[in-house]
Order: C-alpha cells, then sequence, then structure tokens
C-alpha cells in the first residue's frame, strides 16, 4: 500500500509502564511506516506485533463505537482508532495514557472510578409507577421533538476524553466529572422521566455542575458531538428555572394506548419461519 | 480519581488548568478566570488590613499611605483593575451561558460536529474586546490623565 500525504514513516514516542518492573514511567520510540489510511491504532497494532509484543493499551471495536482506545495524542485526547496518522500532520506521534486516569499498564487508563460516577448519577428511566415499568403494558408516548431534547447526549461512548481534558477534574478529586453530569441530563431531559429529584442531591452537590465553568475542552475533545458542557448549563438553566416556577413535581409522559388494531402491511415481506426448535 | 495504591497516579494538578493540552481559547479563559479570582481575593484581604491602620489615628494612616506611593504599588493597583475588568466581564459571559444562553439548542449530532462552545465563541470574543478597551481605558487614566 502507498501513502498518500504525510510523512511514509513515523516516529511513535509511546509512554511505557510496568508497575511489576518500573519505579516511573519513561518514554520508548518506535519507527513506524505509514500505510495509506492507517489509523494510531493500527500503528501500535503493528508495533506489539512486530517489534515489542509487551505493549499495551485498551481497544475493541476499531470503529469509534466502543470507546476503549482514548489515549492522549499529539497534545489531545483522542480515540487512537477514529485518527489517521497521516492526519496528524507530523512524523513524531507522541502517545500517553489519558491524564487524570491512573495508569494500570502503559496506555491502559484505570476507568473504575469514572464508572463509579456514571452510576452516582442513576443513567436510567426512573418512574413513580414501577409496576408499569416492571411489566410495560405499552410503550410511554415521546414526540419526535422531546427525542431531540437528549438524544445527543445519549451518544456518549464512555470513552473518558471528556474527563481528561477537564481542567476541574484534574485539581478536584471529587467532580462527578462531564460523562456523569452529561448522562445525568440525558436522563432528566427526557420527558418519560420522572428522575430528577433523585439525581439531584449528586448534581447539585458541591462537586457537580456549580464546579463547571465553562471551559469547554470536554465538548472540543467529545468524539460523538455528545457536548458535554452544554449538558452541564442545561442541568444549571433548569435548576434555575424549577426555583423561578416554583415547579416541585415532574411528570413522565404518560402510557400510549395498547395497539389493538394493528393490521399486517402486505408489502412488508414475513420473517423467515424458526429454524431451531425448542 | 479516587485513591488506589497499585496504580500510578496521573492527575494533572494545577498544571492542567494552564497547559495540557492544545484546546481552545475557553480553557485558558477559564484558567485566568480563576487566577485573577484568586487576585482580587487576595487584594481584598490586603485591602481590609490596610484600611484598619485607620484604628490607629490619622497618622499611622499617613505612614502607611506614603509608604504605598511607590510606582510598583500603582503598578499592583492597575494589575487589581485589570483583574477587575477581565473577571467581572467574564464572569458575565459565564453567567449568561450558565443560564443557557447564546449555547444555541439541543440537536442531533451530525459529524463535523458543532459544539455549544462554538456557537458561543463570537460572544467570548465581543466580552473579550470589551475587556481589552476597558483595560486601554483604564491605563490611560492611570498613566496619562492621572499623573
Ligand atoms: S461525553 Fe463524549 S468524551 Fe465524554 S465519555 Fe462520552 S463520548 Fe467520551
Ligand atoms: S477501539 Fe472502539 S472506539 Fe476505538
Amino acid at each position: 500500500m502507498s501513502q498518500t500525504s504525510g510523512p511514509s514513516e513515523v516516529v511513535f514516542d509511546v509512554l511505557r509502564y510496568n508497575p511489576e518492573k518500573d519505579a516511573k514511567p519513561y518514554r520508548q520510540e518506535f519507527t513506524v511506516a505509514v500505510t495509506k489510511g492507517m489509523t494510531v491504532l493500527d500503528g501500535l497494532v503493528w508495533i506489539k506485533e512486530n517489534l515489542d509484543p509487551t505493549l499495551s493499551w485498551r481497544s475493541s471495536c476499531r470503529m469509534g463505537v466502543c470507546g476503549s482506545c482514548g489515549m492522549f495524542i499529539n497534545g489531545l485526547p483522542r480515540l487512537a482508532c477514529a485518527n489517521q496518522v497521516a492526519h496528524l500532520h507530523s512524523d513524531r506521534v507522541v502517545i500517553k495514557p489519558l491524564p487524570n486516569f491512573d495508569i494500570i499498564k502503559d496506555l491502559v487508563p484505570d476507568l473504575e472510578a469514572f464508572f463509579t460516577r456514571h452510576r452516582t448519577v442513576k443513567p436510567y428511566l426512573i418512574r413513580r409507577a414501577v409496576e408499569e415499568q416492571n411489566q410495560p403494558t405499552s410503550e410511554y408516548f415521546q414526540s419526535p421533538q422531546e427525542l431531540v431534547q437528549y438524544i445527543q447526549f445519549a451518544y456518549c461512548i464512555k470513552c473518558g476524553l471528556c474527563l481528561s481534558a477537564c481542567p476541574t477534574v484534574a485539581t478536584d478529586d471529587r467532580y462527578l466529572g462531564p460523562q456523569a453530569l452529561a448522562q445525568a441530563w440525558r436522563y432528566s431531559a427526557d420527558a418519560r422521566d420522572e428522575g430528577g429529584k433523585d439525581r439531584e442531591q449528586e448534581v447539585y452537590s458541591s462537586h457537580g455542575v456549580f464546579r463547571c465553568h465553562f471551559a469547554g475542552a470536554c465538548s472540543e475533545v467529545c468524539p460523538k458531538g455528545v457536548d458535554p458542557a452544554f449538558a452541564i448549563q442545561l442541568l444549571k438553566q433548569d435548576l434555575f428555572k424549577r426555583k423561578l416556577s416554583g415547579c416541585k413535581e415532574q411528570h413522565g409522559s404518560p402510557v400510549t394506548a395498547p395497539i389493538t388494531e394493528a393490521k399486517e402491511n402486505p408489502k412488508i415481506p414475513k420473517a423467515p419461519a424458526p429454524t431451531l426448535t425448542k | 480519581m479516587e485513591k488506589n495504591k497499585q496504580h500510578l497516579k496521573n492527575k494533572l494538578g494545577l498544571l492542567g488548568w494552564l497547559g495540557g493540552g492544545r484546546y481552545g481559547m475557553e480553557r485558558y479563559a477559564y484558567a485566568l478566570h480563576r487566577l485573577t479570582g484568586l487576585g482580587l481575593l487576595t487584594y481584598f484581604i490586603l485591602h481590609i488590613f490596610v484600611t484598619g491602620t485607620r484604628i490607629a489615628g490619622p497618622q499611622a494612616w499617613q505612614q502607611t499611605m506614603q509608604s504605598f506611593s511607590t510606582p510598583w504599588f500603582k503598578f499592583g493597583e492597575f494589575l487589581i483593575f485589570v483583574c477587575f475588568a477581565y473577571h467581572g466581564l467574564n464572569g458575565l459571559r459565564l453567567g449568561i451561558t450558565e443560564l443557557g444562553l447564546m449555547l444555541g439548542k439541543p440537536a442531533r449530532p451530525i459529524y463535523p460536529y458543532r459544539s455549544s462552545v462554538l456557537r458561543q465563541r463570537p460572544f467570548f470574543v465581543v466580552v473579550m474586546i470589551l475587556v481589552a478597551a476597558m483595560i486601554v481605558i483604564g491605563g490611560t487614566d492611570f498613566y496619562l490623565l492621572n499623573r
């Protein structure tokens, strides 16, 4: 394969750290021949297969979907699989593990606290009528306009890039962080949800939304257009609106009437018969 | 992140405010906002002590005032004015964005994404121009008109 733009050979300057052997991290350089369309992740795989099998990182889907391969690449937190080497326009690719996360080994960050924060904000639909939620008789009503209110925040792949970029996360160990707060808004902005109150204690705590001073770096680096900084400002706006209107109860959208008169559309082909029987 | 003994700490700490990556202007505005805030707080505390010398009588007050009439002190006062101009106007911008204004509306994310940070950028630029104008006017007053 040939290279269309950018250098044909680049140096991968990778931060290495093995807790069993190294007292502190060190940098190691690898020379990689760049092929057309090669991503940073492809380069790392090539190094592992050809130069150093001990190099460690997290990855899975290779297509910007699973959120595993977040790394600090040439001065920004990015997904290794979603960034081509040629597009970095440099003959050096400097790779470090995501800042603000502890390092487990080489480029593998410790995401445990990150997921704990995510769980803290109750990232699921909360309804008062639990029985209907557990044994649904029909769907909850939702208009296309209501969907747009939260859909962009639902695109989060939990890659952690936003926390790496956030200056408040850099100094406040207990800050919930842009990812968890954006997820709090994703559910509280959902017309079907009634759990705004349940999330309030965490979201508006002294380590919640008011720690954000709109540095905006989280939204800049988010690979999915989630825009967590926007979600955080909307959480603040929502609190202000509710205080102003004295609104207390949140009523989720109603359950739609069960569908009784549905007819088969003859234009839609039937599903094939099951090939397995019990 | 919470402490974990086996894993190596990788928090950026205070350095994360200033550097840490190739980010947009708003992140540096954040750092400057916090620094000017701390500057103003230090000034207010010192100010209470300085004006407190008045309790010791008019002479003590006169003496304190005299010891402050140096060019360095004047420059310090000008710096406080700069902090005030920046912190005040940028604080106003933050207050407005915190109310969800100037940020646009939620929409389906379509690549290439345009975040709320970019949508409020013209507003940010206008506020920074106002800050610069205020500093120039203040500087003229400090150094040219009130010599
Ligand atoms: S908000 Fe964006 S950057 Fe943050 S974890 Fe989700 S997808 Fe990643
Ligand atoms: S490997 Fe899944 S997002 Fe990069």
